[in-house]
């Protein structure tokens, strides 16, 4: 394409463009326009929509070009991004025409974000519409930093600069609102061809570039090799004797020999190949962009998901984040309900902890105590994920600052993380068990039938004290003296969980990163989810560790029986006995029986067995 | 990095992307350019290996070289190669006489639902790009199909960040395209670069006329050309205003023919 007298041009890197706007304000015009002009149309292509026109007795229109699908020309509106190339002097361009119409909103999203630099179109005599205001917003919100405003139309105005410089004043405002500059108004008629390619002689007030001069004053986006490494890995191939991790670099460069550190599970290895196939030259570093494949010195077990980085410069991993999120969902986005967080190659459940600001985007006026947000709109909030989550801040590195929300099977959303809360200051044991309780699947026998066939609410009975004192004998008297009353009771010892359901684990940090207690009181979760009065003893939980377990067992209540003789007990034990109480078994269970009773966690049977 | 490096490392990454998504893919070889592109693409994301099935529907109309192309390189290169063809309609006379648009559809969609329900592939990797017609300008990297194939144009999922639709309801096909962002023009330039064998029907024979686009031997045009190399077509399409697939006669069939053909299921 292209014998149109242009030089050919001197770099073959393509820029992506898109061009935004309220629907009708004429981007299909301006692109039809802007590919006559550069001479960029297949030939046949200008008389096969004519003869188009003709067929449906209609008058030629620059934006049939694009609108190459028989729907879209039956309504006049443009229905998805459709990718057309042209090129200037300076360089091929792809331009996504993205469509203006409200329905659509998800596809303008899927232009824009793919985009490298974009036009946003204003009718000169319509002036500044809903979807100017909701794309201005969404170009920002997609990271979109090269934008100029195309003022079309304005030979319906008769070219009058005041109208173009009121229509500028307004934009302007709403962008600074935003903290956005345009780099450039140009007033245009893309029907008539005024200052697209050829500068308007109807407009020799203005003396900006035309669109076209624009086009080549924008820059390109270049890879972001300076920036800290990160390479999510996609997959860990195994066709050969290789075990090669695949993935992309979203930033940063690594080379054989470095120390990578996957993120989140800290795992490290260190870079000894990277593979290549049909490679003249065996490359020795990686850098942002590339799609490669390494392999480690050592044999470790790394995953699609995990994030290979430098010591140097850790990512962030946390469960709770800001984010500025736009929805186009047909279902609202709302509080308390699961959505897949896709980012980079994490896949992750999350759900809206708290919604800081709702806004409408047309107007961009808060929404105020909006718990959800409806399709078109936007909102800024507080995201909650399931596991942690490696990211980045989407100013410090976009590639890795930015997801996707899938609802059921559908991308429905997409965001850019502000802020975040560090994971050592998240009351992570709250926001299991919130979570584990809301997704909890119930089954029919209720916990009340079961308090009553039992005679005696569940309950969770800590023996606690110093070492030595007795607790392990007392806890099984009392284990085998409601057993036989007929109640529900279960010994469970910390031990028992670690030597099962914690072997996979290295013991030493089975008990410094939480896991201890988190397994525990899953278990003891169940058990009095079954009705149990579970009674324990165990030196290795301290007193942290028992409202930990209080957390994940609410609101089942714990019954501390605190053996000592210390004058003063620690904390605030339910029963206090002292060694010598405790050593008498007999009466020792007996005062445990009556505060049980005492307190109606043991009601009695209401039948006999 | 430059454009050729940069439009590979997206399609290594869309590739990958399926591989690791889908289970029970296949890729579409027609022995054409594109798809032979795709094919070498394939190997670079996967080190070599090419892990994933071929499927070549033969309408039995194809040019023959195409056939003796296509399984010289199936072994050469060891692939698992599957073949496809709608018997029945063959036997039952199916041609292009029968209308363009009627013959495409038995022989080459309806052939591909049988090849693809035969085999239980949920999806499929196609050469397509966005360059080539209107209505592939409109497609996804990741495209889904109903049971019966059909694509709904008007309601396609966002596509942002190369996050892609992998999650669906059962029933769904997925189309994929790893090639949609790529022109004509970059074909042949990384066909040049990486030096890939190419089928030499794309090259001016010595009367003159060489294929742009290859397909069935009946409706198929040659163009007249000089180009007997992969620089000399360079060479040419740097100065064509013609399209891509002015040869190919169902495109020509009525206004709206690729539309319609491809809604249905067409590739």
């Amino acid at each position: 394409m292209g014998s149109n007298g242009h030089k050919e041009p001197q770099s073959g890197k393509q820029m992506k463009l898109v061009i935004v706007g309220h629907v009708d304000h004429g981007k299909s015009t301006l692109v039809g326009r802007l590919m006559a002009d550069t001479d960029s149309l297949p030939t046949g292509k200008m008389d096969f929509i004519k003869d188009i026109c003709d067929q449906q007795g209609k008058v030629f229109e620059f934006a049939f070009l694009l609108d190459a699908l028989e729907e879209e020309q039956e309504q006049g509106i443009t229905i998805d991004t459709s990718q057309i190339f042209f090129k200037t002097e300076k360089r091929p361009y792809v331009i996504i025409d993205a469509p203006g119409h409200k329905e659509f909103l998800k596809n303008m999203v899927t232009g824009a974000a793919n985009a490298e630099a974009a036009l946003l179109l204003i009718d000169a005599y319509e002036g500044v519409q809903e979807q100017s205001r909701r794309h201005g917003y969404l170009l920002r919100l997609l990271g979109m930093k090269q934008v100029a405003v195309v003022v079309n139309k304005m030979d319906l105005v008769k070219h009058d600069a005041e109208v173009f410089y009121k229509i500028k004043a307004e934009y302007t405002e709403f962008l600074n609102s935003m903290g956005v500059e345009a780099r450039e108004y140009i007033p245009v008629s893309a029907k008539m061809g005024e200052n697209i390619a050829h500068r308007s002689e109807n407009m020799t007030w203005y003396q900006g570039p035309t669109v076209l001069e624009m086009l080549d004053q924008f820059e390109d986006k270049l890879p972001e090799v300076n920036q800290p490494f990160r390479l999510p890995l996609q997959d860990v191939y195994k066709f050969d004797e290789r075990r090669i991790l695949a993935g992309r670099v979203e930033s940063g460069t690594a080379k054989i020999g470095d120390e990578v550190i996957f993120a989140p599970s800290n795992k490290k290895g260190t870079i000894k190949s990277i593979e290549t196939w049909e490679v003249e030259n065996k490359p020795t570093t990686i850098e942002a962009s590339q799609s490669v494949g390494i392999t480690l010195t050592e044999q470790i077990f790394v995953e699609r998901g995990d994030v290979a980085t430098l010591a140097s410069d850790p990512p962030v991993i946390t469960t709770t984040f800001d984010a500025n999120v736009f929805w186009m969902g047909k279902k609202h986005l709302q509080k308390g309900e699961t959505y897949l967080i896709k980012l980079a190659t994490q896949n992750v459940e999350c759900e809206v902890a708290k919604f800081n600001k709702a806004i409408d985007a047309s107007t961009l006026e808060t929404l105020p105590d909006q718990d959800f947000i409806a399709k078109n709109d936007v909102a800024e909030l507080t995201l909650r994920t399931r596991q942690p989550i490696t990211f980045d801040l989407f100013n410090d590195i976009a590639e890795t600052g930015r997801f996707v929300l899938v609802d059921e099977y559908d991308v429905c959303g997409g965001g850019i993380i502000t802020g975040f809360t560090p994971l050592s200051e998240i009351d992570k044991f709250r926001d299991e068990a919130h979570y584990r309780d809301s997704h909890w699947i119930k089954g029919a026998v209720t916990p009340d039938m079961r308090a009553y066939r039992n005679g005696h609410l569940a309950a969770m009975i800590l023996i606690t004290g110093k070492s030595g004192v007795g607790k392990a004998d007392l806890a099984g008297k009392l284990e085998e003296k409601l057993f036989h009353q007929n109640f529900q009771s279960y010994l469970l010892d910390g031990r028992n969980i670690q030597v099962g359901l914690g072997a996979d684990m290295d013991q030493d940090k089975y008990f410094t990163d939480g896991e201890a207690v988190r397994r525990f009181g899953e278990v003891a979760k169940l058990f009095v989810d079954a009705g149990h009065v579970v009674i324990s003893t165990s030196n290795v939980f301290n007193h942290e560790d028992h409202s930990n377990i209080s957390l994940l067992i609410e609101p089942t209540p714990i019954v501390e029986i605190q053996v000592t003789s210390d004058q003063f007990p620690k904390g605030k034990p339910e029963v206090v006995l002292t060694v010598d109480e405790a050593a008498n078994h007999e009466t020792a269970v007996q005062k445990v029986l009556d505060y049980l009773k005492d307190k109606k966690i043991l009601t009695g049977h209401n039948y006999s067995i | 990095m430059d454009h050729l490096t940069e439009l590979e490392n997206q399609s290594v990454y869309i590739l990958r992307e399926a591989y690791k998504n889908f289970k029970n893919l296949a890729m579409l070889w027609s022995i054409g350019k594109d798809s032979t592109v795709l094919l070498w693409l394939a190997r670079k994301a996967f080190l070599g290996h090419c892990p994933i099935p071929l499927v070549h529907i033969d309408t039995s109309f194809k040019i023959p070289q195409m056939i003796e192309y296509r399984d010289k390189y199936a072994q050469k290169w060891g692939l698992n190669l599957v073949v496809g063809q709608n018997k029945k309609a063959l036997d039952e006379g199916m041609n292009h006489e029968k209308g363009r648009d009627v013959c495409c559809d038995a022989l080459k969609t309806q052939g591909l639902l049988q090849i693809m329900e035969q085999e239980g592939y949920t999806g499929l990797i196609l050469g397509i790009r966005r360059d080539e017609e209107g209505t592939r300008a409109k497609e996804r990297y990741f495209s889904p199909r109903n049971k019966d194939f059909e694509w709904d144009f008007k309601d396609q999922p966002p596509e942002l960040w190369d996050q892609f639709k992998t999650t669906f309801a059962e029933g769904t096909h997925i189309r994929i395209h790893p090639l949609l962002h790529w022109t004509e023009l970059n074909v042949w330039e990384y066909i040049e670069r990486e030096k890939i064998p190419i089928i030499d029907l794309y090259f001016a024979n010595k009367e003159g006329r060489r294929y742009r686009s290859l397909g069935c031997a009946p409706c198929t045009g040659s163009i007249e050309s000089k180009a007997s190399n992969v620089r000399e077509i360079i060479e040419e399409l740097r100065d064509t205003t013609s399209s891509e697939r002015s040869g190919r006669a169902q495109d020509q069939e009525s206004t709206y023919a690729m539309q319609k053909l491809r809604a249905k299921g067409y590739m």
